[in-house]
């Protein structure tokens, strides 16, 4: 039985009258990788914000290989190996490909007060920093300031800043939002790579990723989990296919 | 490197011929002026680090040609003319003073942290006026000017030239190692883009805080050459219009570029002095040509010279 | 230290505090609703000051010259605006910060140029001269006293405005989402240009009050506006809540401070100590206590923006 990696309980976060995350609870077992589907509006974003710690929850538990992480700030959970990637794509606009990966290698290679010797200098830094961006498929376009990459490429780039950070465990936030047919199954290929290997926490919009990658799925509907399951019971759970799945196929 | 350094080079061999030019010319003012752009571009320099590379706008930067000013005058004052020790306390307690301001101010952000720096700034400068025993309100002479055991006479106009011009050098040299060092990488990437630097596991705060100090402390330096320079020091030295010219030398040389507040500050003292010879409202003058150049001219002159892109990236140096 | 001092204090404090509050609603609500940092509302307190004082002069009249100098600020105000600041609304607050700051150059020096560098004569009418007996022993300015019930008046007018009408309501949704009421049709361009102008007039109130009792002089304005901050810090941004509270703070410290640390001080001081310590600490008292409040709230007392 595989250990749960990451345990939410009665999670809750409103914002004024509005209650974005309404009693959350799920578990996600080590090695697995876990979608998050729901309606837009459901409270997706709201959710991972909270497990990457930038958004501090009302009340609840998060606790992240059985420490509770509810308090702990977005680096301190980075740290401990928790990575999120944006949804709208985060990335250094005027850095180099290289330097943004390097970056992330960075935060995870001891401390920064080094005050002398350039960064890019450091093999340490630059060899684990370009082989990430050989593996998600950037290693042409290490060199090409991030603004200058395509939309895709920058989705990538994302993947790659994240894997960077040393995870246990990917927050993932549309990691193929706005991508084409062509890009998203690129996309969908690298992730399923790392099936097995990391545990993966996915939250999507495009079902074909979500079908083909998932192991389990949770659906959250206005704040609230109403179903957890493999990728099958979920197709087939009415409750699921009235408040989601039955909007698209109306 | 390679075409900007060049350029920074020549630069900086212009500035090594003005004594023997200005001498054969006849013509020592030049050699004051220059002296007084050089100090300037210093503490513009210090201003960058944070302002240009951090993205942290500090109203209050003047606050630390003060204190910088200030402990080198209240020392003279108190009969301690030695330039180490004089030199050494204003770089000191400018730190000090940035880590005090510093720790409070950087857990705001956005218009709080300007609110707040202008505010600090001017309470020391509030202070200053209080304190009759330094002149208050009028300031005081500079006893005499700081010694370095027979090292550097700072009487001598082209020893003390060629000492500023020595001390600039060497504050440009240690930004470009600082901005490109491991530290001054997390500094620019939080400027960039602030989730994204959490996110991947950094703490900004207690980066942010150092570079302030560090900030600081070089503008203390600039104070302490100061008022070597003007012979005496005034609460005015920390007048919060002060900081707003510090800020102008920055945009107008061109943020998060290594040599850029050198050139703005420069530019703007060069364009304070002609306009105040033209007249003496000269500042209702400048005051729309700020403006205009913060409407259209943001990349500032180093941009421009230089096709320079603002930011932190790029595979220079 | 007897209690008609004390009385007498509070009622400068609450003067003082009214006249902050007053420049700084104007400021917040240009920040919380247009995102404008604006350094040169001080200017605008300037040329209220300016404007009041020259009318009054000119016509013999009081109330001509209160009307004239109101209405010449407003107008300066919508000017400044429509020429100048419109651009800023898309900038970053560096921009905004720097843009201003020339404005205020440019306006110190067009007041030196009009009314020469040294500070002008200001009067009040015979009418609002005097004392008022409050009670017994207390005798209290007059015109002070209209200051306080015209800046309380004032406040009013604001929370009944912000609280209570249309105008207001698309005040506050304005604040926390611009594009919302953009698409909802309402012209957003004369929204700002006439919130920035009201606050224009607030600061130029407070200017041509504050001119017969302060220094009217080129620069007045940004000593007044650096005090402002203090208060917006405190009372935090974008709330006039906060404003209201954050000038009273600020005024009762500020005035109690000047006029008791140094008796206070010379309790347990040497007379010559707490001569000097006792003006220093009170001209930085302010200061201190805004970095309290931030130690241990940073976001201000009463802050309007979820951040």
């Amino acid at each position: 039985m595989a250990e749960t990696l990451l345990e939410v309980s009665q999670l809750r976060k409103s914002f004024g009258a509005l209650a974005a995350t309404d009693g959350v609870d799920f578990e996600v077992r080590a090695g697995e990788t876990h979608a998050i589907i729901g309606p837009n509006g459901a409270g997706k974003t709201t959710l991972i914000s909270q497990l990457s710690g930038m958004l501090r929850p009302d009340s609840g538990r998060i606790r992240f290989a059985g420490e509770d992480v509810t308090r702990l700030s977005a680096p301190a959970r980075s740290k401990k190996g928790l990575a999120r990637s944006f949804q709208i794509t985060s990335i250094y606009r005027d850095f180099s490909a290289l330097d943004n990966v390097a970056l992330a290698v960075q935060a995870h290679a001891g401390h920064s007060f080094r005050f002398w010797r350039p960064a890019r200098e450091e093999a340490a830094l630059r060899e684990p920093a370009r082989r990430i961006l050989e593996d998600v498929g950037l290693g042409a376009r290490a060199e090409v300031l991030a603004a200058n990459l395509a939309h895709g490429e920058q989705r990538q780039l994302e993947i790659a800043m994240v894997l960077a950070t040393r995870p246990r465990l990917l927050l993932l936030d549309e990691p193929v939002a706005g991508m084409g047919i062509e890009e998203s199954s690129r996309m969908v290929g690298f992730l399923s790579t790392l099936k097995g290997r990391q545990t993966i926490v996915l939250v999507e919009h495009d079902m074909d990723a979500v079908f083909s990658l998932a192991d389990r799925i949770s659906v959250l509907v206005y704040g609230r989990i109403i179903a957890t399951g493999a990728p099958e019971e979920i197709r087939a759970n009415p409750e699921v296919r009235a408040a989601y799945l039955g909007e698209e196929t109306a | 490197m390679g075409r900007r350094a060049l350029i920074l080079a020549i630069g900086l061999l212009l500035l090594a011929g003005v004594p023997p030019v200005a001498a054969l010319m006849n013509q020592p003012f030049y050699l004051d002026l220059i002296r007084r752009m050089m100090i300037f571009a210093i503490a513009a320099l210090s201003l960058n680090l944070i302002l240009g590379y951090g993205g942290m706008v500090s109203f209050g930067h003047a606050a630390y040609l003060g204190v910088g000013a200030y402990a080198v005058g209240v020392l003279a004052h108190h009969g301690v003319d030695s330039g180490w020790l004089q030199w050494a306390l204003a770089i000191a307690a400018s730190a000090l003073v940035a880590l005090m301001i510093g720790a409070i101010s950087i857990r705001t952000s956005g218009i709080y942290f300007i609110m707040i720096t202008l505010a600090f700034t001017q309470m020391l400068y509030y202070l200053g006026i209080s304190i009759e025993e330094y002149g208050g309100d009028d300031g005081m002479p500079l006893a005499t000017k700081s010694q370095f055991s027979g090292l550097v006479d700072l009487g001598n106009p082209t020893a003390f030239y060629y000492l500023v011009l020595g001390l600039l050098i060497a504050c440009l040299w240690f930004s470009h190692r600082l901005v490109n060092s491991r530290f001054g990488m997390v500094i620019r990437a939080s400027k960039s883009n602030d989730p994204r630097t959490r996110a991947i596991g950094f703490s900004p705060y207690l980066y942010r805080l150092a570079a302030f100090v560090i900030a600081g402390a070089m503008c203390g330096l600039a104070g302490a050459l100061l008022v070597n320079q003007t012979a005496y020091v005034t609460p005015e030295f920390m007048n919060w219009t002060r900081s707003g010219e510090l800020m102008f030398m920055v945009i107008m040389g061109g943020m998060a570029t290594p040599a850029g507040p050198v050139l703005g500050a420069f530019a703007l003292l060069l364009l304070e002095d002609v306009l105040s010879a033209m007249t003496q409202h000269w500042q209702i003058i400048l005051g729309p040509i700020l403006i205009l150049v913060v409407l259209f001219a943001r990349r500032g002159l180093a941009g421009l010279l230089l096709g320079e892109r603002e930011g932190g990236g790029g595979s220079h140096g | 230290m007897n209690l008609i001092l004390v009385l007498e204090q509070t009622l400068n404090g609450l003067q003082l505090g009214v006249m902050l509050f007053l420049m700084a609603a104007g400021l917040t609500l240009v920040f919380g609703i247009m995102n404008l940092v604006n350094l040169a509302h001080g200017s605008l307190y300037m040329v209220g000051a300016y404007l009041a004082t020259y009318f009054y002069q000119a016509t013999g009249s009081y109330v001509l010259g209160v009307l004239l100098g109101l209405s010449g600020t407003l107008v300066v105000g919508i000017v400044v605006e429509l020429v100048a600041l419109r651009t800023l609304y898309e900038r970053d607050h560096l921009d905004q910060v720097l843009a201003t700051f020339g404005l205020i150059l440019f306006f110190n020096e067009l007041v030196a140029i009009l009314w020469g560098r040294t500070a002008i004569f200001s009067s009040v009418p015979e009418y609002l001269q005097g004392h008022v007996e409050l009670f017994a022993g207390l005798r209290y300015p007059f015109y002070r006293l209209v200051i306080i019930a015209v800046g309380l008046a004032v406040a009013g007018l604001l929370w009944f405005v912000v609280a209570r009408t249309r105008l207001g309501m698309l005040i506050r949704a304005g604040a926390s989402n611009r594009t919302m009421v953009a698409a909802l049709g309402i012209n957003i361009r004369l929204l700002y240009t006439l919130v920035f102008g009201f606050g224009a007039a607030l600061a130029g109130l407070a200017g041509l009050m504050a001119g017969p009792i302060h220094v009217v002089q080129p620069g007045m304005g940004e000593l007044v506006l650096i005090e402002v901050f203090v208060v917006i810090v405190i009372g935090g941004i974008g709330s006039i809540r906060g404003a209201l509270a954050g000038a009273l703070i600020v005024g009762m410290v500020d005035t109690m401070g000047r006029a008791f640390l140094k008796p206070m001080l010379q309790t347990f001081m040497s007379p010559v100590a707490a001569d000097t310590t006792g003006p220093a600490l009170a001209s930085i008292l302010i200061y201190v206590l805004m970095a309290v409040v931030l130690a241990l709230r940073p976001e201000g007392l009463f802050p309007s923006r979820g951040s």
